[in-house]
């Protein structure tokens, strides 16, 4: 079986530990995280917490099993690329020269990004979009030499007229 | 106004009162633990205290392992109480055990007060977190007036679903707090939604798939103990003529004495048992995880057989073997619904390769482990069969350790009955069998109790010789007192060269240790004297250690290395695989 990126989104009631309990599954269990990314939904008894895994289809099942069986966790819901909306946030710093400065803008410009801090030689950028759009803008940028790069990690919501919310779910 | 409000002022009560008063309300009359500085408020109220009994154990891993061997022996939660930093700790193995092997307890541990949290202060242990990857769930207790909510949700988790050890963590100075009790009246746990009905198109797909194999076989594991789903798979196995066999946690769930019994499989499971499982065409898999004890090469385990497999934790499910047809459930509702699916048509289709099947379990029969030493010396199994012999009247309740011990229990006493046979299966603790065959006793106060014991194992946990007389719980231990930490000497003498590096373990004089504790004790050093020993201890009204000086060097056989397909089975140190 090959291996693939998934994205589980899962909905936890918002206590301590939850977190822990999740990452320590992880950990414990051998599975892989790439990304993860966790904040209150609006009802802020509940979080929504993102997650880029990679593995085959069973792993993938088991650890979509084992998050539901966390007794704080509401509900997970995959998603493959064709039926999410995906998002990532960059914010990164980048050599600037008098001769590359107008490359540099031309890729903040294309890649619908902004200048948000400049420094003599350092430009601060940042920039919104899914994954194959934040690759493009970081290989783009590349070459001007990086210095730091943040990365988000990534934020997903469905396509469908599907809600994934705490109402629908428990009730309340 | 101002009258009215006054008489209706809610009234409080400390907190390590309400504490009690929950537990009561949840039925809980008997509790293990060992006290400590943080648990002093608490304790102060159990002083005090008509309705629970405080059974004080000698280390904390005792009190868990007896509030395990409770919930065994009655299906009811087990309670037990440790404090803080080493108390909790110490406690860590029980609850992992408990975890394991799916049985509910509620674990109270002290813990330093709220504002001294995170400063490592005296006794402080991050109890939650110690516990997270091996408890089913758990609780900081931060807040008083949550604390009956917590409890109720508590003990909901720990005894539904796939039941397990639930930790509440006490800081002292919460629990010195005062509240209002107040039982909850509702369950809220959105996240928790055990699947106990079966998907009827499922059920019906797998009761299709069973009519219409022609060798069938049943594994019934100690999934179907928390509902009594037994009785339904006693039921449709007698109606279908299904043979079954059972995992070591399931032992019990079908009756030995039942033809259609095959007694156990796996590592150390019997020929025939495995040899069914690996060459039946449906298998219909019943409350097991499929643990690797069972399956061997997963790879080669059943091959030609499409596997049904009912489980109420999905997780279990497709995990270590693959299903062809999944259902999640608790065994009870799968299987009653699969019985009035099968008494509405009662198919019998392919009767005569059904009929030609058991023949063929039949043949396999034949062929037994025997023991492989010859020697005047008094042989492990035949002090077991005895006990069997000797105990199968009288509804026994036998634990045992962990060793070549356990598994000759398992093997050769025959138990016609669910929560008759307390073991560590997932786990594979030492020093489990005694102290939770005192809580067995707590729990049925009326039965024979016996500890089958190893003297590697029973040395793990002796210091509760003195829990048993001080509350005079009449156990019986029987140590198969072999000189060695024998199944593990029985992988090295197999595997390297008979090596036996740190493997030959001492014991003390156990009639004279079980004498200083004032305990009757009883040596048994020949076949002859078996017999009267045994009636000797039974008869006995308090707790006996019995020491049988065993042969060292028998070996527990069937075995299947670790590794190998279930079907290669040896029988004898000559054997050579059979399959
Ligand atoms: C706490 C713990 N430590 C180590 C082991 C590994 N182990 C499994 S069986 C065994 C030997 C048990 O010896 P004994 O109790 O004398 O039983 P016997 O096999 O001799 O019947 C050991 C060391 C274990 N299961 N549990
Ligand atoms: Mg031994």
């Amino acid at each position: 079986m090959s291996k693939h990126r998934h994205t589980l989104s899962v909905l936890v009631q918002n206590e301590a530990g939850v977190l822990s309990s999740l990452s320590g599954l992880f950990s414990g269990r051998g599975y892989n995280i790439e990304s993860l990314t966790v904040a209150p939904t609006l009802d802020p008894a509940f979080s929504r917490v993102t997650i880029v895994t990679f593995g085959d289809d069973a792993v993938i099942e088991q650890i979509s099993k084992q998050l539901n069986r966390l007794i704080n966790t509401i509900k997970i819901v995959e998603f493959s690329s064709e039926d999410c909306i995906d998002r990532e946030f960059v914010l990164c710093k980048v050599n600037v020269k008098e001769e590359t400065r107008s490359d540099v803008l031309r890729v903040v410009e294309v890649s619908e990004g902004k200048v948000v801090n400049i420094t003599p030689r350092v430009y601060t950028l940042q920039a919104i979009g899914n994954e194959s759009q934040i690759a493009t803008f970081i290989e783009l940028l590349r070459p001007f030499g990086i210095k730091e790069l943040v990365r988000s990690g990534k934020v997903v919501i469905s396509r469908e007229n599907e809600f994934i919310n705490v109402k629908q779910n428990v009730g309340i | 106004m101002a009258e009215i409000e006054t008489k209706v002022k809610k009234e409080t009560m400390n907190g390590a009162k309400v504490l009690l008063e929950c537990l009561r309300n949840e039925g809980v009359d008997e509790i293990f633990g060992y006290p400590g500085g943080v648990l002093l408020g608490i304790y102060e109220e159990l002083f005090h205290c008509d309705f629970i009994k405080h059974y004080l154990v000698r280390h904390e891993q005792a009190a868990i392992h007896a509030a395990e061997g409770y919930a065994r022996a009655t299906g009811k939660a087990g309670v037990a109480i440790v404090t803080s930093g080493p108390g909790a700790t110490n406690a860590i193995t029980g609850i992992a055990n408990a975890y394991y092997d799916g049985y509910p307890l509620v674990i109270l541990t002290g813990q330093v007060a709220v504002t001294q949290i995170g400063n490592d202060a005296f006794q402080e242990a991050d109890i939650v977190g110690i516990t997270r990857p091996c408890c089913k769930h758990n609780y900081l207790l931060k807040d008083i007036k949550k604390l009956p909510q917590v409890i109720k949700h508590a003990f909901h988790i720990a005894t539904t679903g796939k039941p397990g050890p639930v930790v509440i963590d006490l800081p002292k100075d919460v629990i010195g707090n005062k509240t209002e009790l107040k039982f909850p009246d509702k369950i809220e746990l959105p996240g928790y939604n055990p699947n106990y009905v079966g998907h009827p198109r499922q059920c019906e797909k797998a009761l299709e798939l069973l009519c219409r194999a022609r060798r069938p076989v049943i594994i019934s594991g100690g999934g179907v103990i928390p509902t009594e789903g037994y009785n339904e798979l006693t039921e449709l196995a007698n109606k279908m003529g299904i043979p079954v066999t059972n995992t070591l946690m399931g032992i019990g769930t079908f009756p030995a004495d039942n033809p259609l019994s095959l007694g156990m499989m796996g590592m150390h499971g019997n020929f025939w048992a495995n040899l069914a499982v690996s060459n039946c065409d449906v298998l219909f898999a019943v409350g097991t995880r499929f643990n690797d004890r069972i399956t061997g090469n997963v790879k080669k385990f059943a091959r030609d057989a499409k596997i049904i497999h009912v489980d109420v934790d999905p997780c279990s499910i497709g995990k270590n073997v693959r299903v062809d047809i999944p259902i999640v459930g608790d065994s009870k509702n799968v299987l009653r619904s699969m019985l009035d699916m099968y008494d509405a048509s009662q198919p019998n289709i392919y009767p005569d390769d059904k009929i030609a099947w058991i023949k063929q379990i039949d043949e396999w029969k034949q062929k037994r482990a025997m023991p492989v030493t010859n020697t005047d010396k008094l042989h492990p199994q035949n002090v077991i069969e005895k006990i069997y012999e000797m105990t199968k009247d009288k509804d026994a309740i036998i634990a045992t350790e962990v060793g070549q011990h356990q598994m000759w229990t398992a093997q050769l006493y025959k138990f016609n009955k669910p929560r008759r046979l307390i073991t560590s299966g997932g786990l594979g603790t030492m020093g489990f069998g005694f102290p939770a065959s005192m809580g067995a006793q707590v729990g049925q106060k009326d039965r024979l109790v016996f500890n089958i014991a190893g003297d590697g194992s029973i040395q793990m946990n002796i210091q509760e010789l003195a829990t048993c007389v001080d509350y005079n719980l009449p156990v019986k231990i029987a140590i198969i007192n072999n000189g060695y930490l024998g199944m593990v000497r029985q992988w090295q003498e197999k595997m390297f060269d008979k090596h036996y590096s740190h493997t030959k373990i001492s014991s003390p004089d156990f009639v004279k240790l079980a004498e200083s504790y004032g305990i009757k004790g009883i040596r048994v050093t020949k076949e002859e004297e078996l017999e009267g020993a045994i009636q000797e201890a039974i008869n006995h009204p308090g707790p006996v250690v019995m020491d049988f000086i065993v042969e060292p060097f028998e070996m527990v056989y069937p075995w299947v290395l670790a590794g190998k397909p279930i079907n290669q089975v040896l029988l004898s140190n000559e054997c050579k695989c059979e399959d």
